[in-house]
């Protein structure tokens, strides 16, 4: 019996909850949690039902996690929430971008990336966090982070933060702008892993040499079920990894061009959870100024069954026409179900859901402020 | 002293606008005092690094105060203000 599905709908205004029926046709929309906050990620917990952190902060309010052990019915905030050391010349920390759940062996251990790029870790279910100074002391590190200043609209972010299943000890993150870094030891120790990813916002490296960090990598993601296995949604196209190989390869080649326009670049790459080969991208615009929006105003997932070799539009039931929202990184995300359910939320503050792999779409809920985040519970 | 807070952090002193606490020495101070009787409170207005976050700004007895190591009078009427910041 396929269980009911519940989506976390974090905002730029506050957090909402859709539910949906077993049978994924019927969706109730409850909230808002923390209304006026900015919620950049909410996500619960696979370890633990019930559980739910969400990173906040108001255009006022410093940045915090609260934390709910209900399903979302009551919340209480961190004692301790992520932040640099207070010292001389010390960052400040102006919001938490991303929230990882750590390994099925440490179910207290939770992950957190901040804007400006820092990387944090809870020992405790969310309740205190400390930073992973491996990384966020690393001597590169002015090197690989560059200067917050120049960093993206709404700061320069370390985000996707992926625990290996089969190694708790072993870490992805990535940064925008900075690259794809990895950990063996627990966040001790890095290295950049950014071989083969295009950075067409940098000179070109001299003949036989690439760009170690620099990159701008929106959003990585690894298979659960075949961890050598990485995707990436550049700034600069759609890339896979396989390991122990340490050279993405460019699958967003592949992508077809409708009108002479390329789609390979957009925000958030979302896997299936049991074919290690399906994977859905939602492409923006990135001709001549970067407006950042549904290719020639049509959106269109874009799916790939063959691990990137090949790709197909999917665009059933999303308007034809004159629609000029887009998909943020952590907007996209797929249930377990079979076939599995697909969602994303728009900038324009609508859901949409297919119960069909991406076949056909459904709007969900509409109206909402813009979306950051959509994860599925 | 007398402390004048924001709706904006009400929700950790339970809905309460204004206290009466013991004298502080400075903003600083006030603050630690603030943190230890409202958990969290502190934060949310001040950074990591002691500085108030850009949308706060203090008055002491009507005057803005930018120096969070400045002495306070005593007896001051101390006023948090969330300023402008943004749609």
């Amino acid at each position: 019996m396929p269980r009911s599905v519940d989506l976390w709908i974090a905002t730029r205004k506050g957090l909402w909850k859709l539910a949906g029926d077993a049978g994924r046709q019927r969706w109730s929309l409850s909230g808002p949690h923390f209304l006026g906050h900015i919620v950049h990620h909410a996500v619960a917990d696979p370890r633990r039902p019930g559980v739910v952190l969400a990173a906040a902060r108001t255009g006022h309010l410093g940045p915090t996690v609260f934390r709910s052990a209900d399903g979302g019915q009551t919340w209480q905030e961190a004692e301790a929430p992520p932040a640099f050391p207070s010292e001389p010349n010390g960052r400040v920390l102006d919001h938490v971008f991303w929230l990882t759940p750590g390994h099925s062996s440490e179910p207290d251990v939770w992950y957190a990336g901040s804007v400006p790029q820092g990387l944090f870790r809870s020992d405790d279910d969310g309740r205190t966090w400390q930073g992973v100074e491996g990384f966020n002391q690393h001597p590169r590190y002015r090197d690989w982070a560059g200067d917050p200043a120049e960093g993206p609209p709404g700061g320069a972010k370390l985000h996707s933060v992926l625990v290996d299943p089969r190694d708790a000890a072993h870490l992805y993150i990535s940064m925008s702008s900075g690259g794809t870094f990895e950990s063996r030891d627990r966040g001790a120790s890095w290295q950049p892993l950014n071989h083969g990813v295009r950075a067409d916002f940098l000179p070109e490296p001299p003949p036989g040499s690439y760009h170690e960090y620099g990159h701008d990598p929106h959003c990585v993601q690894l298979h659960p079920l075949a961890p050598d296995r990485l995707y990436q949604q550049n700034h600069c196209g759609i890339f896979r990894l396989d390991r122990p190989g340490d050279t993405w390869t460019d699958i967003g080649a592949n992508l077809p061009t409708p009108d002479s326009v390329r789609h390979d670049i957009g925000f958030p790459v979302t896997l299936h959870p049991r074919d290690p080969d399906t994977l859905w991208v939602f492409p923006m615009d990135a001709t001549d100024v970067w407006p950042r929006v549904s290719p020639q105003g049509r959106p269109s997932v874009y799916r790939s069954r063959d691990g990137g070799t090949s790709w197909q539009r999917l665009d059933s039931g999303l308007p034809a026409e004159q629609a000029w929202f887009t998909v943020k990184r952590q907007a996209m995300s797929a249930d377990s179900h079979d076939p599995v359910g697909v969602y994303f939320g728009t900038t324009s503050g609508e859901v949409w859901g297919s119960t069909d792999e991406g076949e056909r779409w459904t709007c969900l809920a509409r109206y909402l402020p813009e979306i950051y985040g959509v994860e599925v519970s | 002293m007398r402390i004048l807070l924001p709706t904006h952090v009400q929700s950790y002193t339970g809905g309460t606008a204004e206290l009466d606490l013991p004298d502080a020495p400075t903003l600083t101070a006030l603050f630690t005092e603030l943190d230890a009787r409202y958990p969290g409170l502190r934060f949310r207005v001040i950074d990591e690094q002691g500085a108030m976050r850009p949308h706060f700004k203090a008055f002491v007895n009507g005057e803005i105060e930018r120096d969070m190591q400045a002495a306070l009078p005593a007896g001051a009427e101390v006023m948090l203000v969330a300023a402008l910041s943004g749609g």
